[in-house]
Order: C-alpha cells, then structure tokens, then sequence
C-alpha cells in the first residue's frame, strides 16, 4: 500500500518535471537565436548595423495577400511583396515589378510593363502571377474579406457575388512581362490601388505545390519584396531579412528588422526607454510625459470620427435642425486637447485634411471648404430652438451607440454632459457596445446617433465621398439627396476622366452633406504621437494599406 | 484505486461533452460573427463569406458537425488567423503559459507555506505580524500592480532583468514573480490557519509527550496534515496559473495561451474559443482527479475507494 502511494508521488513529480523541462526546452533554444540575432544588432564597432528594432500590437493573422483585412499583415506584407507599383514618400506611387504603365484614352485600360524580377525560390515573376492572384481573391471560394477593393476593376463585383466567373475579371496576361487591366470605369485612383497588398501577385505554382499550408510559416512562402520573412515565431515576434534577390536591393539599406508582438503600451514605453526598440506608439496617458522629448512626433492619419444621425428611427433627427444643432453644440477643440490628447484633431469635415490634393493647383481637398458646423453654443440654440417647434416639442430623449472600450466611453460620457447642458430638454442616453454588435445594430438602423469613424480602403476622396449616396452600403441611416447622389454619379462616371471637375464636384458634395444637411456631425481626424530614435531615418508615412514604408530606410549615426 | 480512477475519467468525459454544447449554443447567442472586416463589407459579400465558414448552416446542423469533429480529435481551422489549425495553435502557446504557471506555483507555494508555518510556530510575535503583513498585501494588490512595478523598478531603472519578451530563461523571471505575489499569500495565509489548529490536535501534544524533537513535530506531524485543505486550492490554481494569465502575459510580452483565449472570443473566432474553453476544462478536471489521488497520498486517513475494495 505505502509502496504504491510513493510510486504514484513519484510518477506524478516525473511528469510535472518532464513538462518543465519541456518547456524551459523550448524557450532556452528560441532565446539562443534570438540572442545570437541582438548580438549582431549590438556592438560591431565601425560598420554601422542596419538593424531596425521595431514592435507590432499583434500576430500576423495571415500572410496570404488575398485573405489580409488588418494593419498588421498589410504592414508585413508590404515589406516582403512587391506589387505593380509601390507607395514612396509622399504616399506616391513608384514603379515596383511594374517598370512603367499607359493608360487608354478613355482611362479604362491600363497596360503594364513589368520588369524582369524573381521569387525568392528563383522563378520569374510574371503577369500572370498578377492574373492568378486577382482572380483568387474575387472568386467568392476563397471568401476574401477584402474582395470589394478590386470592385474598380471590371466584372469584379458580379464575379465576387457569384454572378460572374473569376476568369471574367478585367485583367489579362498580354505576354509574361504585359499586364492588361481593364477597369468598369475610369477610377483616377487605380494606380495606388495596386500599391495594396489585396492586388500583390501569387505565383500558381508554387501556391497550390503548398496546399493548405500556404503562407502559414515562413518556409512555406516565396517572396519578391525588399525583405523576406524568417524567424516568424507565432505570436511572439518576426524578421525582415533584406532580400537579396530584390530587384532593386541596392536601395535597401537595412539588413534586418526585429519585429516583437507587444501589446500593452507601457511595456512598448518601457521597452523604449531602455533602447531594446527604435520606435513605439504612446497611448493618450504618456503623451504629456513626452510632449517635450526630443524623439517625440505627432503626425495625422486619414481616418475621421463622427456622429451618424439616423433619420429612420426618431423623427427628431430627420429634422435638420435638430442635426445641425447637435452637431454644433460640442467642443471638439476639448476633446481632442483634453479627452483624447493623443495628436488627433477637430475635424469640421468630412474628407480628412492632408490627403487628396487639388489634381491641378495642389491645394490640399480642405482648402477650398474649410471648416462647417463648427462649435458655436448660440448658434446651436437658434437651430435647436427652432427644431424644437417644427417637431411641437420642448422635451426629446435620444441614444448614442458607441463603442465599448475606455477611450470610446470617456468620449460618449463628453458629448453627453456637452450636449445636455447646451442643448436644454435634450435627454442623451448612452449605450456602449463591443465592435461586431454596433455592426450589428449599424446594419439594421437600430439607434439614433452612432459614434463611428472611417479609414480610407484607396488614395482618393471618393472613399469618404461615396458613403453617403442613397443606396450607399454604408449609408444606413436613412440619409437621401438627390442633388448629393446625382454629383457622386458625376464624379464616377462622366467626369471620371476630367480631374479637376471631378475633385470640384466632389468638393461640392461635401459642402451639401455638411453645410446644408448636416447628415453627419464630425467629430476628429485621428492622429498618432510616436517615439522615434533619433538615428532612424527615411522610414516613409503612408496613408493607407501599411502605414511604415521600410524600403528605404536606414540607420545612421545609432553610435 | 482503478476503478475509482476508471469512474472519474468516465464522469470526465461527460463533463467535457456538457461544456461543449453549453459553450456551443452560448457562442450562437453572442453578437456579431467572425468577419474582422464586416464594416467594410455588404450584406451579400458577407453572406457569402459565412457561407464558406459554414456559418449559414442551421444551428443545430453546426453543433452536430462540430461535436463529430471533436470526437475525432478535430478542433477546426481558425478564423482569425487564416487557415491555421486550432489544435497546433493551443499547443504551441501553451508551453510559456505552463513555464510561467508552474514556475510561479513552486516558487510560490514554498515561500508561502514557509511563511506560514513561521506565523504559526511564532504565533502572535513580530514574525508573525510581519507575514501576515506580506499575505494581506499579497492578496489585495492584483498581480498586474506588481508586474508594472517590477518592469519599471527592476527593469528600467535598474536594468537587472529584461523589461519583456520571451527569449530564455532570464525572461520568465519578473512575470513569475509577479504572479507568485498572490500565491505567496494564499499559501501563507491557509498555512498559518491550518498550522494553528493542527498544532492545537491531541496527537501533537501526545507526540511532544512521547518526546518527539521539536522540528520532527512540526514537519513530519503538523505540516503534512495541514496541506490537505491547501492542495485543494492549489490544485485548481495551478491549472488557471498553467493554462495562462492574460494581463501578466500582456505586460511582459509573453506568447501565452491567456491573451489568445481572451482575443478569440472579441473576434467571435469561434473554433478557438472552443478549443481554448475544453482545453481548459480538460486541464481544470484533471487537476481536481489529481488533487483528489493526492489527498490518499498525503493523508491515509483519506481512502479514495471508500471501502469497496
């Protein structure tokens, strides 16, 4: 009896230290790579390392160009594919595998020359990798959340809701090295698009050689970006490596970029202070800290915050008045100086500041517009006052939908001590939910005045422009203005290959959205505060897609 | 002994079954579906797209498909990370999680049981008010309080150890001590309380009387009997400690199991979130069969068969 007891004890002791050898196994060989990865990044003395040393907020979800949907993956994919063109600085297109392109008259087709360049596994990249690709991601099979994007290109949208066959797409292997693309109608924008990893090539072959392990390690890749990927352990960090076989490797200066997957910000801070990374992002809290720090940077991102007013469920907000008032009544200027504090700023618009410009005067899209329904108390009671007697009230309660995270509830608890104390008998409700559920509710009208924001998917107005129309996808809050629809249809069609007026009416557009309808209430331009070690250099801002361009990055003077 | 072993297991594979479907049907009522994109997409595409998952399928239909996976050992592909199948992806976060679990356990349970046999064999002295001082502070402050004191004190500014990331043994350090904080303490505290009364038993006085040394009473006699109620607890709190902390593995940037089972239930990744909740119930039940063979080890007054044989 005594014998067996200790004889289970035992066994019991032998599997738990069998697990912990186990595990301590593993991470004692990881970190033995890895520590042999800091050591070239540390002291070499004269040559100066060009190792970046970067963190990321999360795993990669996938590495499959057709299946990407988030910043993360775009931003690596970016780094180690290379489609027909490439975003430089100044979120302008450069020639990637494309070496050049022509556009016919009537700007639906466009030819591009490639140039010859190869897969890491030494295959040439040729057109029809691009064919391949494109039609994989409209074919509804491959259920790619980011199909839409190719709706430029022709028969793209019947194809990906199943009318149409993929092979039908717009885009054709003229030879390898000719690519024909032929697009519904003209969309000045097209070239950017093809910056985007959702229009990066595939090669077939070597794809479905894979199965479906493709892009789920880092072995089971080829690559024809500046870096390619390695040391991908899941979860906890990755590795741009400098492509060798790149066709224009002598630009890239960087040897290696050590990615980490940190998630909370103040580890990202305290990782920072003790020199382990190059760059980290600073959350609302720590921007004080740092306003002042010499390696402090604040720069604008193109996505806009605001209120949608849902016309098809409280009579109140189908009366403009009451739109505009509400939309004048808050001070965005303290809610981004005092709640957010991260660098973002009030927006009075509705197509950001600082990212399309005038296709002939180079005017930023802002300039000509300026600021609408801008915070004025007085203002707002006149409409307010108004709105009030049209409806025969004196008394409205309405529900703000918002998100469900700290920062957003901060906000929403603002704009209702704002709104309740300027606007007298308004009765604000709020109601905070997690992201997929004000989806939910978005989708079948279900509130009143929703919080929500929008990021570009391509680099033209058009992306914020569009979303109001009647039948917009993402209207969904009953809005309807045939003279708003008629200058949007304009601008996509007969105006299409006129760039100016097209950039005028779209101006336009805006101008009634806001100044005459006040069918959104803007609230801010998001905006990002970072800590840059001072001897990164040339690592370029995008607009959309991957937000750090690291082709030409370097680092100079780290000793 | 193997029957009873034999029931248990049976029972647990009952309980797992339950877990599941109960786990299964909650999943149908959360809001909101997988696609990480469904802002930028209309109803059609959508639908589509839940097509391909199989999410179109009725209720029901799903459930029997998932549970005959299952029982075939396939917990399904991901939906947020792209094709990557459940099961590798449990296993390979589980191995930091169980490190850091098992090390702040040991590290854990023996300073806490020593500080509690302290307390009581110094009953009402300053030693006693002195760890009893450590448990109560233990207890009320969470863990995540002392990881972001030992990452900027120990980390930044002395630079000791490493502020984060997962690269060798060094690394595990912090995040195991902060999380053995509060396991110092509730093995402190269950000690002394423990200790007290066991010291107060008939046949410790009848061992002191039959001249047993002092050191001999308190560790063979008084010790042993005092674990029974504290492997109780440990047992469970290993198994939650093993299968990941989500805030401690978020401060030190460890690739752990509890801030994946965390994300894949805000990204609706159904599949994982399944996975994740019977791998834990598995690992939970398990802990309590051990905890209940351990109990016949430590105290032989505790006879798990229970006469039958």
């Amino acid at each position: 009896m005594r014998k067996s007891k200790w004889s289970l004890l035992m066994t019991l002791v032998l599997v738990l230290s069998m697990f912990l050898a186990a595990c301590s196994g593993g991470g004692d060989s990881a970190g033995d790579d890895k520590g042999g990865d800091g050591g070239d990044s540390g002291d070499k003395g004269s040559s100066e390392p060009q190792v970046l040393n970067i963190i990321d907020s999360a795993e990669i979800p996938t590495m499959d160009t057709v299946m990407g949907t988030d910043e993360v993956a775009f931003q690596v994919m970016n780094g180690v594919f290379e489609g027909l063109y490439r975003l430089g600085k100044d979120n302008k297109p450069v020639p990637g595998v494309a070496k050049d392109h022509t556009v016919s008259d009537d700007q639906t087709v466009y030819t591009f020359n490639l140039r010859e360049t190869k897969w890491s596994n030494g295959t040439p990249v040729t057109a029809h990798d691009f064919v391949y690709s494109w039609r994989k991601t409209v074919d509804p099979a491959t259920a790619s959340q980011y199909a839409f994007i190719m709706s430029p290109v022709k028969n793209a949208t019947a194809i990906s809701n199943g009318e149409m066959k993929p092979e039908e797409l717009g885009v054709k292997a003229i030879d390898d090295y000719t690519l024909e693309v032929t697009l519904e109608r003209p969309a000045p924008f097209f070239l950017s698009l093809t910056t985007f990893a959702t229009f990066f090539p595939q090669n077939q072959e070597y794809v479905e050689s894979q199965g479906d392990n493709y892009a789920l390690e880092d072995d089971t890749m080829i690559y024809n970006g500046p870096f390619t990927l390695t040391n991908w352990e899941h979860e906890e960090g990755w590795v741009l490596k400098k492509n060798p076989d790149y066709w224009d490797a002598e630009t890239v200066q960087l040897d290696k970029i050590n990615v980490k997957v940190v998630k909370d910000p103040a580890t990202g801070v305290n990782l920072y202070e003790t020199g382990k990374i190059d760059r980290v992002g600073l959350s609302a809290e720590y921007v004080n800290k740092y306003k002042d720090h010499p390696d402090f940077k604040q720069y604008g991102e193109p996505t806009i915050f605001w209120f949608k007013y849902n016309q098809t469920r409280s009579e109140a907000l189908a009366n403009v008045d009451i739109r505009k008032a509400i939309s004048m009544a808050i001070n965005k200027e303290d809610l981004v100086n005092v709640i957010l504090n991260d660098g973002s700023i009030p927006a009075y618009y509705s197509v950001p500041k600082d990212f399309v410009n005038h296709p002939k005067t180079g005017e930023d899209f802002r300039a000509k517009n300026g600021d609408m329904l801008k915070y004025d108390v007085e203002k707002a009671q006149e409409h307010w006052k108004k709105g009030l007697e049209a409806l025969g009230k004196d008394k409205i309660t309405l529900e703000i939908l918002g998100g469900d995270t700290e920062t957003s509830k901060k906000m929403q608890a603002y704009f209702k001590s704002q709104l309740e104390e300027n606007l007298k008998g308004l009765t604000i409700e709020l109601k905070g939910v997690p992201f997929k559920q004000r989806l939910e509710l978005d989708n079948n009208q279900d509130y009143d005045i929703q919080f929500a924001g929008w990021g570009p998917d391509y680099q033209d107005a058009m992306t914020f422009v569009d979303l109001w129309v009647s039948d917009g996808g993402h209207n969904k809050m009953g809005y309807s203005n045939p003279e708003y629809d008629a200058l949007v249809e304009a601008a996509k069609t007969e105006l299409a290959d006129k760039p100016v007026e097209r950039f005028e009416a779209m101006q336009k557009a805006e101008k009634i959205l806001l100044e005459e309808d006040a069918a959104i209430g803007p609230l801010y331009q998001e905006g990002a505060s970072q800590l840059w070690k001072p001897y990164v250099k040339d690592v370029y801002i995008n607009s959309f897609g991957a937000n750090f361009s690291y082709k030409w990055a370097s680092i100079e003077g780290k000793k | 002994m193997k029957g009873y072993i034999t029931k248990r297991v049976f029972y647990m594979i009952i309980t797992l079954l339950l877990i599941a479907s109960a786990t299964f049907f909650l999943i149908k009522v959360m809001p909101g579906n997988p696609l990480s994109n469904a802002a930028k997409l209309t109803a059609e595409q959508e639908a589509i797209i839940l097509e391909n998952y199989g999410l179109d399928k009725p209720v029901p239909v799903q459930y029997l498909l998932y549970m005959g996976n299952v029982l075939t050992g396939d917990l399904g592909l991901s939906f947020q990370y792209d094709g990557r199948d459940v099961t590798s992806l449990i296993l390979n976060r589980i191995g930091p999680s169980a490190q850091l679990g098992i090390q702040a356990i040991l590290f854990g349970s023996v300073i806490g049981i020593l500080l509690g046999i302290l307390s009581a064999i110094r009953y009402n002295t300053i030693w006693d008010y002195g760890s009893t001082f450590i448990a109560v502070i233990g207890i009320s402050i969470p863990s995540f309080v002392f990881a972001a004191l030992l990452q900027y004190y120990v980390g930044v500014k002395l630079q000791w150890l490493p502020v984060a990331f997962w690269e060798g043994f060094e690394y595990s350090i912090l995040p195991t001590l902060a999380l053995a904080v509060g396991v110092i303490a509730v093995c402190a505290r269950f000690m002394r309380t423990e200790m007290l009364e066991v010291l107060g038993q008939e046949y410790i006085t009848t061992a002191r009387a039959k001249g047993v040394s002092g050191f001999s009473v308190i560790f063979k006699h008084a010790v042993r009997n005092s674990m029974i109620p504290l492997i109780t607890i440990l047992g469970p709190l290993t198994a939650a400690l093993m299968t990941g902390t989500l805030v401690i593995e978020k401060i030190f940037a460890v690739p752990g199991l509890g801030e994946q089972f965390v994300l894949s239930i805000t990204t609706n990744d159904y599949p994982v979130i399944m996975g994740t909740t019977l791998f834990f119930s598995f690992f939970l039940i398990l802990t309590i069969l051990i905890v209940d063979i351990l109990y016949g080890v430590i105290d032989p007054r505790i006879r798990l068969s229970g006469g039958k044989e």
